[in-house]
């Protein structure tokens, strides 16, 4: 059916038309950085209030208590990571271009990670983690679907 | 009158009204665009975004040029001479000297520095809900600063409203870019790019290799004279062969930026929190150490060069999911009523999703003047209008400067209109900007508690 755009019901029919193609998402949760420790990443372990008939607290704090030591792993200062900036300096840095760092593997890591939790525990429930790497480590941004036997509420 | 109907809807519509696709084909025929072709910032970029560069790229090819022409000069006129008399090694360290700095200043000015993409429209509206319930009843849009504790240190993070976000700790704005850069050290013209958290490393062997590599020049110059004039030549005549003009400027001035850094990198400050003062001692005793540091001057060293190397987060050569493309062709020109918010530029296909949200939020905007904080369910079609329209102006295209100028100075603008439900959302000429003055003074007033 056309949409008579002058008119709101010509609104409303398409709107009908489009909840039957895509799952309604319902609202975005994000999930802030912690900077109580530095500018290390960290993400706040606070249950957002949204996800509270959704998913089981201590489930989603293991989550991101998970996601926090694997970017510290990735940021640790240790013999590693000084071994590797020092063979960079040397070679004058041209050895980035070959190598993978070890940031750039447990990113890999993180996005198993997220993925495997999508698959097991969160989309079942109709959430939707999103990487933070795509949101430039700024937030660990959950999406909520809704169910599609209530009311979208509009 | 059919066409001026399907006019109206037609950026909405695209894969609903086939009259409306084919009006504009290329749209369909679009081919997936990568990232970097619509980086909101002030960047260049080459090799298929694999080098970036800042759009005012400064004297970077001064800076080459003085670099090759000491050394050519010193390799022609320094060196046969100082071979013959001495070592073969100087031509041999030279060439090394003149290959790190070189390959540090392309890896300095190639880099992304550390720049934080801005933030998506729904995050800036969870950020702008967040602020509102945080507490301000006045009629004045609260100052835009966060208090955090790092460190048993309190430290103010400020808003940017460019970004739309809160500056994460030592992240600061480069007006010349465009960009927020974590760890902002400073943007250098010199090299033609911002000095932050994931080139800093480069830009200090660079400095230290060219202080190096100048110091070692201005030696063998120096030699060269002292042995041509105890053999009897003219010192006029030798200078003129010689670098020593060049290297003799640039040497003090270079010595001393690799002290000042290497003060910084000792003490783990950037540039930018020595010349603010930041955590000077001056200021107020025990409270202003630095939080960052690691109260010692090998590991504050190590940290700064020998860290691990963070990865890129701009992700310049993903491509654009479809959802932002097809937003990212909608912002040309921020105007309220549908049919004028002209497609001039690409117009890619939306999802419908899209079409009926921004349908609506125009609507909203124009029937309905929200007095409360807007709603929880940002992308529920009934939310306010800050999330349609904001939606667009952050995917503005960076290819054409004027637009997407005229797009930032529109945020800003609209950022400070005194509804908030409007916030976000696209100036109308009514709006009154009387809260203009706010936009950069972001220090004063309350701030909200975490």
């Amino acid at each position: 059916m056309l949409p008579c755009p002058s008119s709101s019901r010509g609104k409303c029919k398409l709107l009908r038309l489009q909840e039957l193609q895509t799952p309604p998402v319902s609202s975005k949760v994000f999930i802030q950085r912690d900077y109580t420790s530095g500018t290390i990443c960290r993400f706040q372990t606070k249950f957002p209030s949204e996800l509270e008939n959704r998913v089981d607290k201590q489930q989603f704090e293991d989550t991101i208590q998970t996601l926090n030591n694997l970017y510290a792993e990735a940021e640790k200062l240790g013999g590693r990571s000084y071994l590797e900036g020092c063979l960079a300096c040397l070679t004058a840095y041209t050895v980035f271009l070959c190598l993978e760092t070890h940031y750039e593997k447990v990113l890999k890591k993180i996005s198993r990670f997220i993925k495997d939790q999508n698959e097991k525990i969160y989309a079942p429930r109709g959430l939707l983690l999103t990487d933070p790497i795509e949101r430039g480590l700024r937030v660990v941004e959950i999406t909520i679907f809704e169910d599609r036997g209530v009311g979208s509420g509009r | 009158m059919k066409s001026c109907e399907y006019q109206q809807i037609d950026p909405r519509a695209l894969s609903v009204s086939p009259l409306s696709a084919q009006s504009h084909p290329q749209t369909k025929a679009q081919r997936p665009r990568r990232k970097w072709e619509v980086f909101p910032g002030k960047n260049r970029f080459f090799c298929n975004g694999r080098i970036i560069l800042s759009r005012q790229s400064g004297v970077l090819p001064l800076t080459l040029g003085l670099i090759v022409i000491t050394c050519g000069l010193f390799f022609a006129f320094d060196c046969p001479f100082l071979v013959e008399h001495l070592t073969v090694f100087i031509p041999v360290i030279g060439g090394a000297l003149f290959v790190f700095v070189i390959l540090s200043l392309f890896r300095t000015s190639f880099t992304d520095p550390g720049i934080l993409p801005r933030a998506t429209p729904d995050e800036a509206a969870d950020i702008e809900r967040q602020i509102d319930s945080s507490g301000s009843s006045s009629y004045r849009p609260p100052p835009r600063t966060k208090e955090i504790l790092i460190n048993q240190q309190v430290v103010k993070l400020k808003y940017c409203f460019t970004c739309k976000m809160f500056r994460p700790p030592r992240t600061s704005h480069c007006s010349l870019c465009d960009n927020c850069v974590e760890r902002f050290d400073h943007h250098c013209p010199w090299v033609g790019n911002c000095v932050g958290k994931r080139n800093y490393r480069f830009f200090y062997s660079f400095i230290i290799s060219l202080s190096f590599l100048t110091s070692f020049i201005f030696g063998c110059v120096i030699t060269h004279l002292t042995l041509r004039c105890h053999a009897g030549k003219s010192l006029i005549q030798a200078i003129q062969e010689s670098p020593l003009v060049i290297c003799f400027f640039s040497v003090w001035s270079i010595l001393g930026l690799s002290g000042f850094h290497t003060y910084l990198v000792a003490s783990n400050l950037t540039t930018n929190e020595d010349i603010k003062g930041s955590w000077s001692s001056k200021r107020g005793a025990e409270d202003s150490g630095n939080p960052y540091t690691y109260n010692g001057i090998i590991k504050n060293c190590c940290a700064t060069l020998c860290g691990p190397m963070p990865p890129s987060l701009i992700d310049r050569r993903g491509f654009v999911p479809p959802d932002e493309a097809a937003a990212a062709a909608c912002t040309s020109e921020i105007e309220l009523p549908p049919f004028t918010a002209k497609n001039d530029t690409n117009m890619c296909t939306q999802s419908t999703k899209d079409v009926l949200e921004r349908m609506l939020h125009s609507s909203d905007f124009h029937g309905v003047c929200p007095a409360g904080p807007p709603k929880t369910s940002p992308l529920g079609l009934e939310a306010s209008d800050s999330l349609g329209a904001a939606r667009a102006p952050s995917m503005c295209s960076r290819r054409a400067d004027s637009p997407c100028t005229t797009c930032a100075r529109s945020r800003k603008d609209s950022l400070h209109s005194i509804n908030p439900a409007f916030r976000l959302a696209s100036p109308s000429p009514s709006l009154p900007r009387v809260n203009l003055a706010l936009s950069d003074t972001q220090e004063k007033g309350f701030i909200p508690l975490p």
